[in-house]
Formats: C-alpha cells, sequence, structure tokens
C-alpha cells in the first residue's frame, strides 16, 4: 500500500526558479527510500512538500491519505503528527536534557506524564542514549545530539521519518551508527525517506534509491540495484 | 483532562518566558505599572470631580423673589406657572416671615436689626426656590422664571455655575485622552518584548510546528505570557490605590481643602478602580502580544 503518491508534482518559487519538474513518485508502507542528487536538484524541495513547509504550485502530492497541495495552512499539524522530521544540524533546544527535548514533543499534546517517561525512556533505548537522559546538548557529541533528534522525531510513532542529510556533519563511523539506528527504526514498521549526499552510505544500505537532477527523477533504483554512476 | 495538562503546560512555559527574558519582562510590566497608575490617577480623579459635580449640581438653586405687592391668588398663580416649567425638577415657596425667623435665629446681629420690624416694614421678599433637573439648561429656566409676572428677581450663582461645568468637562477630556495615549504606548510596548519572546523561541516554535502542534498550541503561551505582563503590572498600581487613596480619605476626612469638595468613600470604590486597573492590565497586555502573533507568528 502507497504512503506517499506523488503525480504530476511540479513546484516554481516566486524568484522564478523551478525546483521540481513533473514528478511522480510512488512510496509504499515500510520502504526505506534514498533521495540524492547534486545540489539544486530538488531534494531538499521535495522532502519539504512531504511535510508541507512548501505547497507543490501543480499536482497532487498524497502523504498518508492527505493531500497536501489542498492542505489548509490551520490543518498542517494534522498531517506533521504522522510524520518525524530529522535535519543535519539537529535542531534541539539548548536549554532542555536530552529526556525534556524528546519529552518535548509528547508535552505539547497534553500526553499523561506516565505515558511520556514510558515512551521517552523506550525511544531513548532504541537509540541508545538510555544513559544520557540528564546530558544537555553541549554536553553531547554530534551523533549523540543526532540520535536525540532522531528520538524526538519518533517518540510520537509516525508513520513516515523524513531525514535530511542526517549525517551530514558527522564522520564515517558516527554516519554508519546513525544509519543502524535508522535501520533498526525503519525494521519496527516506520517508513523512511533520507536525502543524502554521502554515496558510500547509500551504496552499504542497498535500498531503494531516487535520483534527482535539475528538478527531475532520472532514476529510481529497486531495492539493491544502485550503482554509484557519476551523472 | 488532556485540555487541562495542555494548559498547564502552556502556563508554566509562559511564566518561564517571563522570567527568561527578565529585563523585556521588567521593562513591559514596569510601563504597564506607570500607565495604570496614571490611569487610577485619572480615574479617582475624574469620579471625585463628576461626584463633586453632583452635589453641586444638586446644591444649586435658583432663587425666584417675589415682589412684596403680590395678593396669595397671585403667589399662586406663580406656583402654577414654575410648575408647569419643563427642567423644574422640585420648588419650595419660602414666605417672607419665615425666611425672617430663620435669618433671626441664625445670628444675634439678624435679631437685633430684624427683631425691631413691623410686618409692613419687612423687606424681605416671599421667595421660590427651584432646584432643576438639567444644570446646563438652568440659564434658560432661570430666565423663563423671570417671565413670569409678578417675580422681580432672579438668582442663581450666574456664572459660577457655567464656569465650574466647563472645568470639570475639560478635567474628564484631559483625563480620558491621556488615558488612552498611555494604553497605546504600553499595548505597543508589550508588543514589542512578545516580539522578542517569539524570536528568542524560534527553535521551539519550529520544533513545535514540525511534531504537529496545531496553531492554537503554539500561539497561547504568547498570548498567556501577555496576560502575566498584564496582571504583573497592576499588582503594584492596585496597592498603591487602595492604599493611598484610603489614607488620603482618613487624613483628610473624607474632604479635599474644604467641607464643600467631598470625597467618595473608599469602600466599594477602590475595589471597582481595582478591578478596572487588572481589567486594563490584562487587556493590555493580550492585545500587545496578539498583535504581536499575528504579526511575527505565521504559521
Amino acid at each position: 500500500m502507497d504512503l506517499i503518491n506523488i503525480r504530476k508534482a511540479n513546484k516554481k518559487y516566486n524568484t522564478g526558479v523551478t525546483a521540481i519538474y513533473d514528478l511522480d513518485l510512488k512510496i509504499k508502507k515500510g520502504e526505506f527510500v534514498f533521495v540524492i542528487g547534486a545540489t539544486g536538484c530538488g531534494k531538499s524541495t521535495l522532502i519539504k512538500m512531504l511535510y508541507r513547509e512548501e505547497k507543490p504550485t501543480s499536482g497532487q502530492i498524497i502523504v498518508g491519505g492527505i493531500d497536501v497541495a489542498k492542505l489548509k495552512n490551520n490543518k498542517v499539524f494534522k498531517l506533521r503528527r504522522q510524520i518525524g522530521v530529522v535535519f543535519q544540524n539537529y535542531r534541539l533546544l539548548e536549554k532542555s536534557t536530552v529526556y525534556e527535548n524528546v519529552a518535548f514533543a509528547l508535552e505539547i499534546f497534553g500526553t499523561p506524564k506516565d505515558e511520556i517517561h514510558q515512551k521517552v525512556i523506550k525511544v531513548l533505548e532504541l537509540v541508545g542514549l538510555k544513559n544520557r537522559i540528564k546530558s544537555y546538548p553541549n554536553q553531547l557529541s554530534g551523533g549523540e545530539q543526532q540520535r536525540v533528534a532522531i528520538a524526538r522525531a519518533i517518540v510520537n510513532g509516525p508513520k513516515l521519518l523524513i531525514c535530511d542529510e542526517p549525517t551530514g556533519n558527522l564522520d564515517e563511523d558516527t554516519s554508519s551508527e546513525i544509519m543502524e539506528v535508522l535501520e533498526e527504526i525503519n525494521k519496527l514498521g516506520t517508513t523512511i525517506i533520507m536525502v543524502t549526499h554521502d554515496r558510500k552510505i547509500v551504496e552499504r544500505m542497498n535500498k531503494r534509491v531516487i535520483l534527482l537532477d535539475a528538478g527531475r527523477l532520472l532514476k529510481d533504483y529497486e531495492k539493491g540495484t544502485y550503482k554509484n554512476e557519476s551523472i | 483532562m488532556k485540555v487541562f495538562r495542555i494548559l498547564g503546560r502552556n502556563i508554566r512555559d509562559s511564566f518561564k518566558s517571563v522570567l527568561r527574558n527578565f529585563s523585556l519582562s521588567m521593562a513591559s510590566i514596569s510601563s504597564i505599572t506607570i500607565t495604570l497608575l496614571v490611569v487610577s490617577i485619572s480615574i479617582v480623579l475624574s469620579y471625585n470631580v463628576n461626584n463633586f459635580a453632583v452635589l453641586v449640581e444638586k446644591d444649586v438653586t435658583i432663587v425666584a423673589f417675589i415682589e412684596n405687592s403680590v395678593t396669595d391668588e397671585d403667589i399662586a398663580n406663580i406656583e402654577e406657572q414654575i410648575n408647569r416649567l419643563q427642567n423644574v425638577e422640585t420648588y419650595e415657596f419660602q414666605g417672607k416671615e419665615d425666611i425672617t425667623k430663620d435669618m433671626m435665629e441664625s445670628s444675634d446681629v439678624f435679631q437685633n436689626i430684624m427683631g425691631g420690624w413691623s410686618l409692613d416694614e419687612n423687606p424681605i421678599q416671599d421667595t421660590f426656590l427651584v432646584k432643576v433637573t438639567d444644570i446646563e439648561q438652568i440659564g434658560d429656566t432661570a430666565t423663563k422664571i423671570k417671565e413670569i409676572e409678578n417675580v422681580s428677581v432672579v438668582k442663581y450663582g450666574e456664572g459660577m455655575v457655567e464656569q465650574l461645568i466647563k472645568i470639570f468637562q475639560v478635567v474628564e477630556r484631559i483625563s480620558f485622552i491621556m488615558v488612552i495615549s498611555l494604553i497605546l504606548v504600553t499595548a505597543f510596548l508589550i508588543s514589542n518584548t512578545i516580539k522578542i519572546t517569539i524570536f528568542s523561541r524560534k527553535t521551539e516554535i519550529g520544533i513545535m510546528r514540525l511534531v504537529g502542534a496545531s496553531n492554537i498550541n503554539i500561539k497561547i503561551p504568547f498570548i498567556l505570557e501577555g496576560l502575566f505582563l498584564g496582571i504583573l503590572g497592576s499588582i503594584v498600581p492596585v496597592v498603591i490605590t487602595t492604599y493611598g487613596y484610603m489614607s488620603l480619605f482618613k487624613n483628610f476626612n473624607g474632604q479635599l481643602f474644604s467641607p464643600f469638595i467631598k470625597l467618595i468613600n473608599p469602600a466599594p470604590f477602590i475595589y471597582y478602580i481595582s478591578g478596572i486597573l487588572v481589567l486594563i492590565g490584562v487587556t493590555v497586555g493580550m492585545f500587545g502580544s496578539w498583535r504581536a502573533v499575528r504579526k511575527h507568528l505565521k504559521i
């Protein structure tokens, strides 16, 4: 069953730049998909449209049954509750501990304290940070901070996890650790879309790969078929 | 329960934010405090002036002197005509014998002079004391009474009454304009404080959006922050107004400078004023933050 269904999507910015041309794409529930391509090829625009940070100029984008293009601003939160997003720069609350950073995503919905505690501990265990709950972000390494960000993104149990270059600031070993965490999350049933520049990771992971070039879908490699070709 | 938990969290966050941006919050709170102090002084002043005006209005009486040559029938005729006038609230007839008696009782000097007068020698005239409904039309009413046959002279403190009315109106207008301008300045200052709070919490707001917090969920803490700034800013003015007015009333025995200017009783007056001050503080605080949220928190 498709979690994401994109048909004839176009995105033209007010500046006149067209970032996405006639994109058709389907992603099934539980898939792990890499989106790759050169800088400015439209990767970020594509995922921004998935969590409705940007609206397509034309075409249809359906995520988890919600038509993103028709979604009104005051209803965007309904879509976001189904999606977790992780960025390259972590975006953690500096004055809050690891526990508080993750709990924050539950507190704003009025989740009871006991339930928050249970879920936060469980998710921190999953990302391997159970012993750092009282640490502040500036006391953590880059990889650890990214794990906190991942924990926060999945604590609400989203159907889809969008990762925008989550390993962009990390060294090779730490990146591999983050990928292990993501693979683990994917195995638990969460669909993952990850934008990356790191071709080594893409090769090693053996997942489906979407290659974008100048806003167009250049190639869609099925799982295990990706080869690092220069474009 | 869920709603209460969310509200509880929002209240906690708003308080945290007030403390976190302490210097800015203090600037807003001080601004509200100063505004509300001026508002309080203006309200106390204008209510007391109003009260004073009402007392003066109650006291202002038209005195119509009747010629000495009139018969009882003429007096009845005058009474009927006064009764017919629209602006007349009450009237009272005072015969010259009664006036003479009252004056003699009030002073020994009068007693000595008037005591020797026979009925025919008594120069004092019969009078009608007339109170009016609308003080602003007292001049017209006095003129109409004067036109009645056998009424010789009409007095009502011409000039003084009109002047007092004008002064009251000017005082009221000035305080009103001052209050409105100060409220606007304060709302602007609060709006600025909240704007800076919004900017300082940009990451937090971004995360809230990402994890699916609704617009109301994101906006409420800022509106509450404005509300708290309003409440905190009204504490000092309420305390100063309450104790200040009570001690003023006590020290001056309920009157200002002369028994003619009476102060309004502190209870329940100061409670009303305190309520008004808190209400203005809260409204201005919430309005200021709502303005900032609408302008700077594009969701």
